[in-house]
């Protein structure tokens, strides 16, 4: 079944649990509440046929509440269609893991764990990957500064603030020639 | 047929087997054997590591300057080549391959990413190895050119060359003397 038949039967399925359903240039999104997450994926992957898990992926709304959303990207072996489903996930709660359903989301799980703070309930091995156990920070939070922050674990690893000469350099989108768009030092408010 | 000249000196040796007798000083000696058989210790971290391969490879060979032998054995070599980004997880095992090298040890850091941070202004990368190790010699590019680098050892050499060799072991011993 295509994407669009899929989406279709899943609103059937899940009802009022599913918030909203997107369609953008050909990609379908469904975001759907936190508690209705784990069975809408194990219907994706058993009933629907998304044998893969592209990408699990975490956003930051600082300022919103809930604070933090869930995205997840399916596809069948066959990249024959393709699915993201978002769910949103407040500071909180923590979310129950797709291990069970996809081996592949262990990494990807662990990287949100690490870089956003987002728990996993039920997953095997919820450690961080890219820092190492005992970094104090979420580094990639709305509120963690870009240069990062000092710290220091006595032979394990320390880490220090980055000279940023005024800040991240980034691009103006949209600007109506190349030297509008050039970086330039971004203030932050 | 006649006999060829006989070999006269009026030295008290016989030049034929003393011809091939150099003086110089034992520091210069020392120093260009140095020079000439740097021995590297390829911390290939990242991309400048490939870089570090082709100029290792026979089209821009560093086996013409005596570094072919990548001991990849920090007890077996002369120089560190830090070759890529060092981040913050792999700052402090850089820095044990460091100390594992014995006396007289360089280090030359390949790069934008090793000297300074490079591109990487973030939380996770250390900004330069400086920082923890001291550099001979910084070598930019992103990646540098095997050229660049062949260059950067030649400059190594050049500071070898230029170093006093039996002072610098015996300092101890000329500091207390003194």
């Amino acid at each position: 079944m295509s994407a669009e038949a899929d989406v279709l039967l899943l609103r059937e399925t899940f009802g009022a649990k599913i918030l909203e359903t997107v369609l953008f240039r050909g990609e379908h999104t469904v975001q759907v509440e936190l508690s209705a997450l784990h069975d809408l994926l194990a219907k994706c992957k058993n009933d629907l046929g998304y044998d893969m898990i592209l990408d699990i992926s975490s956003l930051d709304h600082f300022g919103d509440d809930p604070r933090f959303e869930m995205v997840y990207e399916l596809a069948p072996v066959d990249d024959s269609k393709h699915l993201r489903v978002r769910a949103k996930v407040s500071e909180e709660e923590s979310v129950p893991s797709a291990v069970d359903i996809w081996k592949g989301a262990d990494w990807h799980e662990r990287e949100v764990w690490d870089m956003m703070g987002i728990p996993f309930t039920g997953h095997p091995n919820l450690k961080r990957i890219l820092m190492w156990e005992g970094y104090p920070f979420f580094p990639l939070r709305k509120d963690f500064p870009l240069a990062g922050r000092s710290t220091d674990m006595p032979d394990v690893a320390f880490t220090g603030v980055a000279p940023l000469e005024g800040g991240p350099f980034v691009t103006t989108a949209g600007g109506e020639d190349t030297v509008r768009r050039e970086p330039r030092a971004r203030v932050v408010e | 047929m006649a006999s060829p000249d006989p070999i006269v000196s009026y030295a008290a040796y016989d030049s034929k087997i003393e011809g091939n007798v150099i003086f110089t000083r034992v520091d210069a000696a020392i120093n260009w054997m140095r020079k000439n058989s740097l021995w590297p210790m390829p911390m290939g971290l990242a991309c400048c590591a490939i870089e570090l391969m082709a100029t290792a490879s026979s089209r821009f060979d560093i086996s013409r300057f005596g570094a072919e032998v990548m001991r990849f054995s920090p007890r077996q070599s002369d120089v560190m080549i830090v070759a890529g980004t060092v981040t913050y997880k792999m700052a402090l095992a850089v820095k044990r391959v460091w100390d594992q090298m014995p006396e007289p040890k360089w280090c030359i850091a390949m790069g934008a990413c090793a000297s300074s941070g490079g591109m990487y202004r973030s939380y996770a990368v250390l900004q330069g190895i400086d920082r923890l190790i001291p550099v001979d010699v910084y070598i930019s590019g992103c990646p540098p050119r095997p050229e660049a680098l062949i260059e950067g050892l030649m400059k190594l050499q050049a500071k070898i060359e230029g170093e006093q060799s039996t002072a610098d072991q015996k300092r101890t011993f000329i500091d207390d003397v003194a």
